[in-house]
C-alpha cells in the first residue's frame, strides 16, 4: 500500500504538479469562500477566459506570462466592475461581454500565429506535467501573499462580505477590501491555468466553499473547511489523473463534483436526524441549497 | 448651549434634477429619541443615508459632532438596517455578527481578543441574547434578530444610533418589545434617530417626531405635531385622528363608502338584496 502510495513520488513531474495541485487547490478553496458568499461565482469562470486573452498576447509578444495573463486579468475585473456600475448593466452580462470578447482576441491570436497548440490545449484543460520548479515557487507565493491578506483583512473581507453598504458605514474602506479580493482573485486564476486550466478552474473556485458551507453555519469554520476540502481534493485529484491516465483538472474537478455530492448526502442524513430529534412543533428552515449557491 | 449631535443646515439631494429631499434644516441634541416619519418616497431613507454619510448633499452640510460629513461615515454612528436587507442564509454566528461592530476597535489579528470578548458578551446579556451566541443568524427570532444588529450597532459605542424601520415585519408584540428597549437605551443616553411608517407605534412610543415629505413639514412630540393638517400635509391624503384614553390614534378618514358599495355581493350564496 505504502509502496504504491509512493510510487508515483518517483517521477520528478509528479511531485512538481503535486505541489502545485495541492496549494492551488488550498488556493482556490480559500478565496473561493468570498467568491461564492458574494455570488460571484461566474466571475471566476470569466476571469480565467479572459486571462487566457492575456495569456496568448504575452506568448505572441514573448512577455512574461505571469505578467501578461496578470495584468490582462486585472484589467479585465476592473473593467467589469466599471461596466457593470456605470452603465447599470448586470455584473454577469458585463462579465458575458468583456471576459468573451478577452477570450476571442486569445483565439482570434492564435489562429493568426497557430504553432503552438500543445500549449493552446494545456492553457485550456491545464498540463500538470508541464509544472516547472519555478511554477511551483510561483503558487507558492500567490498562495502565501493572498494568505497574509486574508489574515490581516479577515475582519473586514468578512463584513463587506456579509453587509458592504452596513461596512463602510462602520468605518471598513470598501474599495481597498474590493481591489484588494480582485487582485488576490486574479492572481489565484492565473496561477491556477497551468494545472487545472481555464475551462476548469471555475469549479475548483466553487466546489471547495460549497462543500464547507454544507459543513457549517460558521463563517471561520467554512474557511477552514473549505481550505483543507481545497487541499484534499487536489491530492486525491492528482493521484486519480496518475493512476487512470486522465488529464489532471478533470480528475480534480471529477473529485470535487463527488465531493459535493457526499456533503449534500451527509446533510440530508443530518437533517433528517435533526428532524427525528425535534418537536412536531419545531420548524425546520431549509438551509440555501448549492444550485441556489452556483446562481 | 452643547453642541448638537446632528445638524442638518439646508440639505437638498437629489438623483438628477429631482430633488428627493429639499432644504432640510433640523438638528438633534444629545439624549433625543426621534422617529422620521412620512409616506413611501418621502425621502425617509435618503435623509438617513445623509446622516450616515453614505450620500452628500448636492447642497447644503450634514454636520455630526461638529464634524461636515460630505458623504463620509462619521465614526459616531452607528447604524441597524432594516432586517429585510440582510442574508439571512450568510454563513455567520451571532457573535460573529456582534463582532463586527467592533471592528474600528479590534487589532490586526483575526481572532477577537479577550477584552473584544467581554465586550460582546456584556452586549449580548444586556440585549438578553447570550445563549444564541454561538447560534447561527437564522436560528433566531423576528426579535432577537433585531437584538443581534442593535447589540452590533450599541458595540460600536456610538454617540447616535440610526434604525431604518426597526418596527417592520415583525408581530406587534414584538414592536411593542423593540420600541421599549429602544425607549430604556435611550433612558441610558443613546441618541436614537429611526424611520417608521407606524404613526400610531410613532404617537405612543416616541418623544419626538420629524414628519418629511421631500421637506420637512413639522417637527416636534406627536401630541402637538400628529394634527390633522400636518398629517394631511405631509400624506398628502385625508387623516383623521382621535383619542381613546388619553392615546392619540391615527387613521386614513374612510371614504364614505363599505366594501358593499364596491363589491355588493361579497360573500357568495348570502341572502341580502344589492343595494339599489
Amino acid at each position: 500500500m505504502i509502496d504504491f502510495l509512493l510510487q508515483p513520488f518517483q517521477f520528478e513531474f509528479f511531485r512538481n504538479g503535486l505541489m502545485a495541485a495541492l496549494m492551488v487547490g488550498a488556493l482556490c478553496g480559500m478565496i473561493g469562500v468570498y467568491v461564492v458568499l458574494r455570488n460571484m461565482s461566474y466571475i471566476g469562470h470569466g476571469l480565467s477566459h479572459a486571462a487566457f486573452g492575456g495569456a496568448v498576447a504575452a506568448y505572441v509578444m514573448q512577455w512574461n506570462f505571469y505578467i501578461g495573463a496578470g495584468l490582462w486579468g486585472f484589467v479585465a475585473a476592473l473593467l467589469i466592475n466599471h461596466t457593470a456600475r456605470r452603465y447599470q448593466i448586470g455584473a454577469d452580462a458585463a462579465i458575458g461581454i468583456i471576459t468573451t470578447a478577452s477570450f476571442a482576441v486569445g483565439v482570434a491570436l492564435i489562429s493568426r500565429v497557430r504553432k503552438f497548440s500543445t500549449n493552446f490545449e494545456a492553457a485550456l484543460f491545464g498540463n500538470v506535467l508541464g509544472v516547472t520548479q519555478a511554477d511551483v515557487w510561483v503558487i507558492a507565493g500567490v498562495l502565501l501573499a493572498s494568505a497574509v491578506l486574508v489574515f490581516f483583512v479577515y475582519k473586514q473581507l468578512l463584513f463587506v462580505t456579509f453587509d458592504r453598504d452596513v461596512a463602510r458605514i462602520y468605518g471598513v474602506r470598501v474599495e481597498w477590501v474590493d481591489t484588494l479580493l480582485s487582485l488576490a482573485l486574479a492572481a489565484t486564476i492565473i496561477v491556477s491555468m497551468q494545472t487545472l486550466g481555464v475551462t476548469l478552474i471555475a469549479a475548483a473556485i466553487v466546489i471547495p466553499p460549497i462543500v464547507a458551507r454544507m459543513l457549517t453555519d460558521s463563517f471561520s469554520k467554512m474557511m477552514l473547511f473549505s481550505i483543507v476540502v481545497g487541499a484534499l481534493n487536489a491530492i486525491a485529484g492528482m493521484y486519480l489523473s496518475f493512476l487512470v491516465d486522465v488529464a489532471s483538472g478533470a480528475t480534480i474537478v471529477l473529485v470535487g463534483a463527488l465531493l459535493f455530492v457526499l456533503s449534500l448526502v451527509l446533510r440530508s442524513l443530518r437533517r433528517r436526524a435533526a428532524k427525528g430529534r425535534a418537536g412536531p412543533g419545531d420548524v425546520l428552515v431549509p438551509l440555501r441549497s448549492g444550485a441556489e449557491l452556483f446562481e | 448651549m452643547a453642541q448638537p449631535v446632528v445638524q442638518l443646515l439646508n440639505v437638498t439631494f437629489g438623483y438628477g434634477t429631482v430633488p428627493v429631499v429639499e432644504d432640510i434644516s433640523l438638528h438633534m441634541h444629545r439624549g433625543q429619541f426621534a422617529g422620521l416619519v412620512g409616506p413611501s418616497g418621502a425621502g425617509k431613507t435618503t435623509l438617513l443615508r445623509l446622516v450616515l454619510g453614505s450620500l452628500a448633499p448636492t447642497r447644503g452640510s450634514v454636520f455630526v459632532e461638529g464634524m461636515d460629513l460630505k458623504g463620509r461615515p462619521s465614526p459616531c454612528v452607528a447604524y441597524v438596517p432594516q432586517v429585510e436587507t440582510i442574508d439571512w442564509n450568510f454563513p455567520v454566528t451571532v457573535e460573529q455578527v456582534v463582532m463586527m461592530g467592533r471592528i474600528r476597535r479590534m487589532g490586526f489579528v483575526p481572532w477577537p481578543s479577550r477584552a473584544d470578548r467581554r465586550a460582546a458578551q456584556a452586549m449580548l446579556e444586556r440585549l438578553d441574547i447570550l445563549p444564541m451566541a454561538r447560534r447561527h443568524i437564522r436560528d433566531l427570532s423576528g426579535g432577537q434578530q433585531q437584538r443581534a444588529f442593535l447589540a452590533r450597532a450599541l458595540l460600536a459605542q456610538p454617540d447616535l444610533l440610526v434604525l431604518d424601520e426597526p418596527t417592520a415585519g415583525v408581530d406587534l408584540k414584538t414592536q411593542e418589545n423593540i420600541l421599549h428597549l429602544l425607549a430604556d437605551l435611550n433612558r441610558d443616553g443613546v441618541t436614537i434617530l429611526m424611520t417608521t411608517h407606524d404613526l400610531n407605534a410613532a404617537a405612543t412610543h416616541l418623544p419626538w417626531v420629524f414628519c418629511l415629505n421631500r421637506t420637512l413639514i413639522a417637527c416636534g412630540p406627536p401630541d402637538e405635531v400628529f394634527n390633522e393638517a400636518t398629517l394631511n400635509q405631509t400624506y398628502r391624503g385625508d387623516m383623521v385622528t382621535f383619542r381613546n384614553e388619553g392615546i392619540l390614534f391615527i387613521a386614513e378618514r374612510p371614504h364614505h363608502h363599505t366594501v358593499r358599495d364596491i363589491i355588493p355581493n361579497p360573500v357568495p350564496g348570502e341572502d341580502i338584496q344589492p343595494r339599489k
